[in-house]
């Protein structure tokens, strides 16, 4: 277990370093399918974090019981039960967002980022490491989602949070809130991270 | 000849049988369904209610603004007075099947009838779309639409929820079906078509067509039965 990275580590490398999004590419569909508004975004990391740490927490404490060959089925039993608390949550305390969020919540059950992190962190680590790494990871997620949101919203709405931003004379453009928007901003922002990381890593090289 | 387990030759004693049993081997799944499933039904049972009841309040909240328009509304909010609602169900007979409408019947403080809302719904362009129809009791004139639900492509069909597209539903005449028109032409009795989503527009106004015409008859016949 020497080798294995500590709670902090998991936390922080959740963030920026491992990215869900942009560093794993895990978790593509809710990426671009809930961000065409940030407050869509915001509640579908919140279930992600929920849905991420309470997977994490279990598995991590039943991880001594685990046959290997049974292994996916638990975690897939696990995400699915907390999936169906989120989304019977949000159908009764948030109605409207629910249904803005639509399919979308009981996707997350096949997001393969919660399957990942189960398979790759909580199945082989204790339980304190286990939720700092979802709670990471999923910072890391909202995080990645927010980024894409804001930019749909401002530029394919002129709002941000629902709230006019940009003067009225901005022409919305509204293939940013279409399907097609979020594969440009996406492609874009990624293309961004790369080339940004790729000029830090050079120049820590050139020192 | 009988498969035999590689690592022992010896047949297997019984304790071994059962640790190799299949179900044995799930146990750990099987109890975190029984853990799960047990926990679901909790959740169900608890929030099922509140579930419901966020969708037929999301109906009765806007009964007042489909009859009485939005000033209406916003006056009778502003006075603390209350609609009367009594929620009804009509069966149409049509031709193969029959159809079920929830009908809201709304009466003010003096229990003068004021209108009727109509929950319908029908093929849009992306999903099923859910409307709520208000008319007026002799169900003469359309007091407004409001979309429930939709998936209609966000940015241009999803339009239909947009109070100035819907807007245009209010005080049209129900005595013959309203039509879609292009491009900003429509005449008295028609309904101009959201520019990019003339078939979400259609979808919308055909429901509409729809149910005043299953409704019509019955809840006249109802209005005047009543009184």
């Amino acid at each position: 277990m020497a080798d294995q990275p500590t709670a902090a580590e998991r936390f922080i490398q959740g963030i920026l370093p491992e990215n869900p999004v942009y560093r794993q590419l895990l978790g593509l569909c809710p990426t671009l399918a809930v961000t065409n508004g940030l407050k869509a975004a915001i509640t579908m990391s919140a279930a992600v974090l929920f849905v991420l740490f309470c997977a994490n927490v279990i598995v991590s404490l039943i991880r001594n019981l685990l046959k290997p060959h049974l292994r996916i089925v638990i975690f897939t039993l696990t995400i699915a039960t907390f999936v169906t608390f989120a989304d019977r949550f949000l159908a009764a305390y948030v109605y409207q967002m629910s249904k803005v969020l639509g399919p979308y919540i009981p996707l997350i059950i096949v997001n393969c980022l919660i399957i990942c992190r189960c398979e790759v962190c909580a199945s082989k680590q204790g339980v304190v490491t286990a939720g700092a790494d979802a709670i990471g990871q999923s910072l890391g997620f909202c995080l990645a989602l927010c980024s894409i949101a804001a930019v749909r919203e401002l530029l394919g709405t002129g709002m941000l949070f629902d709230i006019r931003v940009l003067p009225v004379v901005w022409p919305d453009w509204v293939i940013m809130v279409l399907p097609p928007g979020a594969f440009l901003t996406f492609g874009l922002l990624l293309g961004l991270v790369n080339w940004y990381s790729d000029r830090r890593a050079a120049a820590a090289g050139g020192k | 000849m009988k498969p035999i387990q590689q690592m022992e030759p010896l047949s297997p004693t019984a304790f071994e049988r059962l640790r190799n049993n299949n179900i044995i081997q799930a146990w750990l799944v099987l109890i975190l369904t029984l853990c799960f499933g047990s926990s679901l039904a909790g959740i169900q049972m608890t929030l099922g209610p509140k579930i419901e009841e966020n969708k037929l309040n999301e109906t009765l909240e806007k009964i007042p603004e489909l009859i009485l328009g939005a000033e209406g509304a916003q006056k009778l909010t502003e006075s603390g007075e209350k609609l009367d609602v009594i929620p009804r169900s009509f069966v149409v007979d049509k031709p193969g099947k029959k159809a079920v409408y929830n009908v809201y019947e709304a009466f003010d403080k003096d229990k003068k009838r004021l209108g009727w809302v109509v929950k319908t719904g029908g093929q849009g362009y992306a999903d099923r779309i859910e409307l709520l129809l208000g008319v007026d009791p002799e169900v003469k004139t359309v007091s407004g639409i409001f979309v429930l639900e939709q998936k209609e492509t966000p940015g241009l069909g999803n339009k239909i929820t947009f109070e100035e597209w819907r807007g245009q539903f209010k005080g049209k005449n129900t005595e013959t079906p309203m039509g879609v028109v292009k491009g900003g032409k429509a005449g008295a009795g028609d309904i101009n078509a959201i520019t990019g989503a003339t078939i979400s527009s259609r979808a919308v106004t055909d429901i509409v067509n729809m149910a005043v015409a299953d409704l019509k008859g019955p809840l006249t016949a109802n209005a005047e039965g009543g009184k």
